[in-house]
């Protein structure tokens, strides 16, 4: 295993655990042969520049592809660790509509864009058989106020949201039933530098308060700095470098990393 | 003699063979879209050519047939059907409820109540009722067969937060079986409770989206909704102007170009039959418009 000088975690028993993953696209490698364990609790961030292999990797960890070789295993509520191949479609939407979310760049990818903001967070429970209304708009408010959107958008689509506001309002929609892992692909790509710090801020606040687990891909260096307790540098499909992120950030060893750390490649 | 140059019920042997394996599959999986490979018919496709080809599959030489038309057994839509099926297969029709075999509907469920020995064949246009907020069809079926319907209720969450309720009056989503979410069609919700248990069996066809379901006899169909928003049977809150039936679906009428109105029932041979039996309404013992004014 990699790092053992972990960021918080409340048992030494992984979440989630990936071995050999590796994925190609015909001739190409995309992965190779990716391993690690991730913490309740803990953040990880996946930087490394364009092409590197990050998203492929979240796409597998996440189950919504198939490794060539390799596994992933996760912790369930009930504390069994389940091997996610093996897992039934039914078992793994489910696993992906409650204790798991998923954060997307593109906000369009991860609401209905003409759905009201409280029916974009009711939408998981309601999944689960939530059946009472007033519950359901009671909960998605407090989940708006949670993440700084005013209540009385409750019945605005997200269309006629900003780009900031529409990446909060995902997060809101994913954390409704108190998953325990986020995967998140760019969350703040795509913002500009303020709405960024912002939406940083209060990813922050979240991940802490709600002892979230979450794997970040990023190619900005400052929002792992920001998010994460360690980070993996990805070079070519492969784990070049992993470590907490502070040290890795401030005292690479890989020349990748160094590289990487200091602009010289564009992340 | 002229020898027909078509089959009993217009479609050959084989394309009926193969529309009663659908038929046969959807009475075994209540609810479930079956898909089948849906015949170009003699009408455009809005004229319920889906109902008219599980017509003519089930029909056989002693049925009697009965067509309405939102409730109505005279427009020009259930002449044309019913005028169809005497010319191609040569059955007896009416326009009775009681003495149907086979009824083909659009839009109503007949308020009489339907019997053992009945088929209900519906017309529908848009079989699938997730369509409205996920247009994928892979993921639509893939819903139905997981059984994820918080989609369904995302569309009355809506409802209620624009309108204060669930404002949905016509393809009141259903849940056959307590399985399959089902559209029934665009009925009006006041039908959806004579679905539930209903003795006869229950056809659905739709003949562009090339889909058939089935309610079989005896079936629960529940009407979806919220715990603190339950399902409600909508009707105008009035009388029929001519039969004074109390419990029918009623339809607004205008009466004269200064806006008069009246409430009749839809069912036309429902309302005739009570004329008959000596009901009278508003309109029957006194014009309707002056009595309402005074
Ligand atoms: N579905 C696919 N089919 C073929 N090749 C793919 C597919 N998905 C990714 N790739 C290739 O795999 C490699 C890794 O892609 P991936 O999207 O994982 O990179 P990334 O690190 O997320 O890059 P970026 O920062 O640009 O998002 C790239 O060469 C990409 O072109
Ligand atoms: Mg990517
Ligand atoms: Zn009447």
């Amino acid at each position: 295993m990699l790092d053992v000088t972990k960021a918080p975690r409340d048992d030494d028993q992984p979440l989630l655990l990936a071995e050999g993953l590796s994925k190609s696209f015909g001739r190409l490698q995309a992965c190779r042969e990716v391993s690690f364990a991730l913490y309740p609790g803990e953040v990880l961030a996946i930087v490394g520049e364009s092409g590197s292999g990050k998203s492929t990797l979240l796409q597998l960890l996440s189950a919504q592809m198939a490794p060539n070789a390799g596994s992933v295993s996760y912790r369930m509520r009930d504390g069994v660790m389940r091997d996610l191949g093996a897992l039934g479609e039914a078992e793994r939407r489910f696993l992906f509509r409650t204790d798991w979310g998923f954060v997307h760049q593109d906000p369009a990818m991860g609401l209905r864009m003409a759905v009201s903001a409280g029916a974009n967070v009711g939408e998981r429970l309601m999944a689960v058989g939530h059946n009472h209304y007033g519950k359901i708009r009671q909960t998605a408010a407090s989940w708006l106020e949670r993440v700084e959107i005013s209540v009385d958008r409750i019945d605005d689509a997200p269309k006629t949201y900003s780009g900031g506001m529409r990446q909060r309002l995902q997060i809101a929609r994913n954390l409704v039933t108190e998953p325990r892992l986020v995967f998140m692909d760019e969350p703040t790509g795509g913002l500009d530098v303020s709405v960024q710090a912002r939406l940083l801020d209060m990813m922050r606040t979240l991940v802490s308060e709600l002892g979230l687990a979450a794997i970040v891909v990023t190619h900005d260096l400052a929002v792992a700095r920001l998010l994460s307790h360690r980070v993996m540098v990805m070079q070519g499909g492969r784990v070049v470098e992993t470590g907490l992120t502070d040290q890795v950030l401030d005292d690479p060893r890989e020349p990748y990393t160094q590289l990487l750390v200091s602009s010289i490649l564009p992340a | 003699m002229n020898a027909p140059t078509y089959n009993f019920a217009y479609l050959d042997e084989q394309t009926k063979r193969m529309i009663r394996r659908a038929i046969l599959k959807a009475i075994a999986i209540p609810g479930y879209q079956v898909p089948f490979a849906s015949r170009e018919m003699p009408m455009p496709y809005g004229w319920g050519t889906g109902g008219v080809q599980v017509t003519a599959a089930i029909l056989g030489t002693n049925d009697v047939l009965k067509v309405i038309d939102q409730g109505s057994d005279d427009t020009t839509n259930a002449i044309s059907i019913r005028k169809f099926f005497e010319k191609t297969a040569g059955v007896v029709t009416t326009t009775s409820t009681a003495d149907a075999t086979v009824i083909q509907t659009r839009h109503r469920i007949p308020e009489a109540p339907l019997h053992a020995q009945q088929v209900l064949v519906y017309q529908v246009p848009i079989p699938e009722p997730l369509r409205y907020l996920e247009p994928r069809e892979t993921e639509t079926r893939r819903m139905h067969a997981l059984g994820e319907y918080g989609l369904m209720h995302v569309k009355l969450y809506e409802d209620i937060a624009r309108f204060g309720h669930i404002a949905t009056a016509y393809a009141y989503p259903v849940k056959v079986n307590a399985r399959y979410v089902m559209d029934p069609s665009p009925t009006p919700k006041f039908d959806n409770p004579k679905m539930d248990n209903c003795p006869a069996l229950q056809l659905f066809g739709a003949g562009r989206e090339k889909r058939i379901y089935a309610i079989p006899p005896y079936t629960s169909v529940v009407s979806l909704d919220f715990e603190d928003h339950p399902f409600t049977r909508y009707k105008h809150d009035a009388c029929c102007a001519l039969c004074d039936s109390g419990d029918s679906y009623l339809d607004e009428i205008v009466t004269d170009n200064k806006g008069s109105r009246m409430f009749v029932c839809s069912d036309t041979d429902y309302c005739e039959t009570r004329q008959s039996q000596g009901h009278r309404g508003s309109e029957n013992a006194a014009p309707y418009a002056e009595s309402k004014h005074a």
